[in-house]
């Protein structure tokens, strides 16, 4: 049996008002790295407390390591790690005094599984003694990691490790996960940002508690259905405008210093050239339009559509 | 050339032996978007507080709307907009409400505030959630009103800090519609984010590393300077070496 079951979950808050999560179904791999992504209010926080046994679905079954989340909890408790996304240390503790906590809560000591943290803990060490409330955001995030692992769990739930951190620290917190996956745990993490879609295995892409696909993030670009063209101006905003006003655009949005457009029609490709035509004529300068393999966010945006019709 | 609505000049914030902020300059033209990035604890909210008029600087010149950082911190506040994803509206008061006070606190005249308060909403295609709460909105609209809210009172400036965190795609982009807008009727765009793609739509970015400006150009130079092809890989250049990590 894989290590996390979700089996048409469904949660609601306020009486039914507010829907979580939607019947949604997957299962993760041992050893598997496995990404929630989507955006805020999509439901994946409701999922890891379902998860975790800290929150009660309305239907379905949810089982971890083979225990059920309802009846179990309090030995999955014992083989999990959890980083909730909001930062979950005591502030008013030191790096130190959070470390032996959370390994005493466990019955653990900090030397126990010392190899494991090893790597992640020698980085915020230097500061073992200041509290975690005046730790900047990526050492707080390295030291809820080195907590939430200090009992070596079997399987690591990690909501959000990411958000608002910025670009250098987010990168190394991915390289801090590759290397725990090859140790064997296996790993549920969430993000809103689609980029780091590319580093997990399989990935769900979430929008108001419903999954819109899981698959690999390789599978997922490749079933994009229809032809991806990036067209670039010197004046982005001109030419976004433009473009939505055309009758022969399906859909048209900015990518970077791009804008991604799909087309109605695919089954004749003389219409970029006539398209790169009008739009030169129109006055834009430095124009472009090439063919291009879809990014994560592309199949988002593209799924959202479909899904919801917008 | 353009107006000069923000002017920094060897800007400098102290605290204590520690420089948060240390000598930056640079000028941003009225209309332009003006992306403002950098690490975590590069020191871009402490600037960002020195140009809103809620902090004072060490040393150095600095002035915003034409109204200097020193002496006319009132002045200031009443002539930018401010928008963050942390707060922006009050989540126990209707869209209406929202709308009314915020127009009240920025002197737009009381007899223009019914009208144009209709108006917005329609804009928004929110007629129907006028009298509901902020907080049953989602998020994306959340954001969206917060943004006309910021410029409601037609500011010369608007300071956005991370405004899109955490919203869909779709949602995400049409926010970058209104800012564009904005920018094009002639307000001036100071915005921080987190997403590299965004720093692609902004006029011109600044990159502060450890207190500092490393880099100032637009999206274009930048990337062929650092022969790269995202922003992304810029900004990573230049930020891997920072020596400070803060909030």
């Amino acid at each position: 049996m894989n290590p996390v079951v979700l089996d048409h979950i469904t949660k609601t808050y306020e009486n039914g008002k507010v829907l979580a999560a939607s019947d949604v179904s997957f299962e993760v791999a041992s050893g598997e790295l496995f990404g929630l992504i989507g955006p805020d209010g999509a439901g994946k926080t409701s999922l890891f407390r379902i998860l975790t046994t800290l929150l009660l679905p309305d239907k379905g079954n949810a089982s971890v390591l083979g225990l059920d989340c309802n009846k179990d909890f309090e030995e999955i408790r014992r083989r999990i790690g959890y980083m909730p996304g909001r930062f979950s240390l005591y502030q008013d503790l030191t790096v130190k005094e959070n470390l032996d906590f959370f390994a005493t809560l466990f019955g653990s000591t900090l030397e126990e599984n010392y190899s494991l943290i090893k790597d992640i803990y020698e980085q915020i060490k230097p500061f073992n003694n200041r509290r975690a409330g005046k730790l900047s955001g990526g050492m707080k995030q390295k030291l809820a990691l080195c907590c939430a692992l200090i009992h070596k769990p079997e399987v690591l739930f990690l909501d959000e490790p990411t958000t608002g951190v910025d670009v250098v620290s987010r990168k190394e917190f991915w390289d801090m996960l590759k290397t725990l996956k090859q140790q064997g745990i296996t790993i549920v993490v969430s993000t809103p940002y689609m980029d780091e879609a590319m580093l997990c295995e399989r990935i769900a892409l979430i929008q108001t508690g419903k999954i819109l696909t899981i698959d690999t993030p390789g599978k997922i670009i490749a079933a994009f259905p229809v032809p991806l063209y990036a067209v670039k101006a010197k004046d982005t905003y001109r030419l976004l405008t433009e473009l939505r006003k055309r009758s022969e655009i399906a859909s048209c949005f900015a990518f970077g210093d791009y804008v991604h457009i799909t087309l109605k029609d695919n089954s004749n490709e003389s219409q970029t050239d006539q398209l790169k035509q009008e739009l030169i004529q129109a006055g834009h300068e430095q124009f472009e339009i090439k063919r291009i393999e879809p990014t994560i966010e592309d199949s988002f945006i593209q799924l959202m559509s479909q899904t919801y019709g917008r | 050339m353009a107006d000069k609505v923000i002017t920094c000049k060897n800007l400098t914030k102290k605290f204590g032996d520690f420089y948060a902020v240390h000598n930056i300059s640079f000028d941003v033209s009225q209309g332009e978007i003006f992306g403002f990035l950098g690490a975590n604890g590069a020191g871009k909210t402490t600037a960002m507080r020195i140009l809103c008029g809620l902090s004072y600087p060490t040393s150095g010149e600095a002035s915003v709307a034409g109204f200097d950082v020193y002496t006319q911190q009132e002045r200031i506040k009443q002539n930018i907009g401010y928008m963050s994803q942390k707060f922006s509206l009050y989540e126990n008061l209707t869209v209406l409400e929202n709308i009314t006070f915020f127009g009240g606190v920025y002197g737009v005249p009381a007899a223009q505030l019914k009208e144009r308060s209709r108006q917005l909403i329609a804009k928004l295609g929110l007629t129907n959630e006028a009298k509901k709460l902020v907080a049953s909105l989602p998020l994306g609209w959340k954001q969206k009103l917060a943004f006309s809210v910021a410029i409601f009172h037609e500011p010369k400036i608007v300071f956005l800090d991370e405004p899109t965190g955490g919203v869909d795609p779709v949602t995400r982009r049409q926010f970058w519609d209104m800012i564009y807008e904005a920018a094009a009727n002639g307000i001036t765009v100071f915005v921080t984010t987190h997403y590299m793609d965004e720093a692609e739509y902004c006029d011109r970015v600044t990159i502060m590393v450890d207190g500092k400006v490393e880099a100032l150009d637009s999206p274009g130079n930048l990337k062929s300077r650092f022969d790269v092809t995202s922003m992304d890989e810029v900004f990573y250049r230049l930020a891997r070496n920072a020596v400070r990590s803060g909030d």
